[in-house]
């Protein structure tokens, strides 16, 4: 974390540039984010950006920590959409120890990412619209992410930072109460997503402030190791769900939406399709549920799953392997894994090296947030003030990601 | 065309790099090598620029502390979004003077990746552009991820390892 800020010598007051501390407590760039900017009137004519302002230092804390105490940390990286780093931690160890999981446990996750994914993907968009100034949207859309917390609540009893699931399955089934939660959502949402739409796509202030904003080529963002929504924007097809299947997404029918010129209207528009994609996912994955066995909802590894609390106080082997795990005895193997989940905001990725000692040699996080946001001082370049703000928006990047 | 392989990308590497690519292997599928330093950059263009194998998304870049070896391996995750397969190389280089070219001339995604192992670990990227802190404050002082630096302070009596089956 630095300021740097550019010095200029030139003593024509002609020519003299305002220095603009834009963040790291400004309202409008939604989380801590400093950027340095060189104003000349409206127009931003270089920025530099600072960042590091909630660096908690996970990677060095995951090296002191067994594997089950590492997922809290990861519900702090995107908070916005917790459960999916959450599952993507576990798959991870999963991978790492060979466990194989029940179809059943995947269509479950697969239902907890997909609601997590809408969850994120309606923060970015109708914060989006709140930064044009349409304000309705943002409260109209805004209540399907609490309905979607309410469902996290009831599947697993905390909604933000959801520490959702285990190592080798989830900790508990879904209740009736959770599945009757998400019917209903899956009735309401479409309508109110379907008036959001009608809302702004159409309407001629928010194309005005939106299109042609911040346009971003395929090779630029590829060369800035860019993912998600915003290459897709780009025109990119690049979805990990696709590339790399797991958790069975290859059982699901969706499609991958993409965009031409990566400009902000048209990664509103790839995310508005994506939540209409996850809807799909959803109602796909209730349905597989009906012909799976009931009830299962982890894989039969006591080495490795967590048993449940009453199971280790009347259950002699319960206790045992409790123990075990809690103590750090697993035998995990020595070796090194690499594994990638679609994240809200693209490829979230954890490198894990396992020493086969109690907890991780090194583990790293790839953070789509902290690798889309370098682009950011670079793009804003010679742009207004304002359309700055909007393409900051629009790059949904979420602090606790960002500075891990 | 078909999608190129693992086993075609080994082939492939070993006509062109020989004995300077080394220690391959390919846990859970991924496809794993060394290379010496000076030929870091060599290897990586060949691996980006290459029409067969096209790896042009650098996916992470890394490192990871060795103290018994005294040594720091920077590690690069390439990705070929036309094959769909990945791959990691490996440089091993020296604790106490860890220094190697910079991949921001391939790609310019590399720049914060690279800053931010030179924060957390000290490995100096000759040729980047801006090679600054970027999480921790300037004045810090050390490199914290590496492994010689604790999580807490070792004096507290109250959260001894041995306490807790560490």
């Amino acid at each position: 974390m630095s300021v740097n800020q550019p010095v200029y010598t030139d003593n024509d007051p002609q020519s003299e540039l305002v220095t603009l501390n834009l963040g790291p407590t400004h309202p409008a760039t939604h989380g801590v984010f400093q950027n340095v900017l060189q104003m000349d009137g409206e127009r931003i004519v270089s920025g530099v950006s600072t960042i590091g302002y909630i660096h908690r230092a996970f990677e060095k804390i995951a090296e002191h920590r067994p594997f089950y105490q590492i997922t809290p940390l990861t519900d702090r990286l995107n908070y916005c959409s917790s459960p999916i780093n959450n599952m993507g931690w576990h798959m991870t160890v999963e991978k790492l120890l060979n466990i194989q999981i029940p179809k059943r446990v995947d269509y479950l996750r697969v239902i907890i990412m997909e609601l997590s994914r809408i969850a994120d993907h309606i923060i970015c968009n109708t914060i989006i619209a709140q930064d044009t100034g349409a304000t309705t949207t943002f409260l109209y859309l805004f209540q399907y992410r609490e309905h979607i917390y309410e469902i996290f609540e009831e599947i697993c009893g905390a909604r933000l930072t959801t520490n959702i699931g285990r190592i080798g399955g989830l900790e508990r089934d879904f209740n009736e109460v959770a599945f009757a939660k998400i019917n209903k959502f899956l009735k309401e949402f479409p309508i109110a997503l379907k008036e959001f739409e009608s809302l702004l796509n159409r309407n001629r202030i928010f194309i005005d402030r939106t299109k042609g904003v911040a346009e971003v080529t395929a090779e630029n963002a590829l060369s800035y190791s860019w993912t998600g929504p915003l290459l897709r924007a780009t025109g990119i097809d690049y979805d990990v769900r696709v590339s790399e299947p797991y958790s069975s997404y290859q059982d699901f029918d969706f499609e991958v939406p993409v965009g031409t010129s990566g400009d902000v209207f048209d990664r509103y528009l790839v995310r508005n399709e994506e939540m209409w994609q996850s809807v799909r996912i959803i109602e796909q994955a209730l349905e597989k549920l009906k012909s799976e066995p009931k009830g299962i909802f982890h894989a039969d590894v006591p080495d490795f799953y967590l048993p449940g609390k009453e199971e280790v106080y009347n259950n002699m082997e319960a206790l045992i392997y409790h123990f075990k795990i809690v103590m750090g005895e697993i035998d995990a193997p020595k070796a090194e894994v690499y594994h990638a989940v679609e994240g809200g905001n693209g490829e979230l990725g954890f490198y894990l090296i396992n020493d086969g000692g109690r907890s991780p040699y090194r583990l790293h996080f790839r953070r789509p947030s902290f690798i889309n946001y370098q682009m950011y001082a670079k793009m804003s370049e010679g742009m207004l003030l304002s359309d700055a703000i909007i393409n900051m928006s629009s790059l949904n990047i979420i602090a606790g990601e960002l500075d891990a | 065309m078909a999608k190129a392989t693992n086993t075609e990308l080994v082939e492939l590497l070993g006509d062109k790099f020989g004995e300077q690519l080394f220690d391959v292997s390919e846990p859970y599928g991924l496809l794993t090598f060394s290379a010496v330093k000076d030929k870091v950059i060599e290897v990586l263009s060949f691996l980006k620029e290459n029409g067969r194998i096209n790896f042009n998304f650098l996916t992470d870049i890394t490192a990871v502390h060795y103290p018994e070896k005294e040594q720091i391996a920077v590690v690069y995750h390439l990705h070929s979004m036309v094959s769909g397969i990945r791959v990691r190389l490996k440089v091993f280089l020296n604790e106490k003077d860890p220094r190697i070219a910079t991949a921001t001339v391939l790609w310019n995604g590399a720049n914060w990746m690279e800053r931010e192992t030179y924060d957390f670990f000290g490995v100096k990227f000759e040729g980047h552009p801006d090679l600054r802190r970027i999480l921790n404050m300037d004045d810090l002082g050390v490199h914290p991820m590496l492994r010689q630096y604790p999580l807490e302070d070792p004096n507290r009596v109250d959260k001894k390892d041995e306490y807790f089956g560490r």
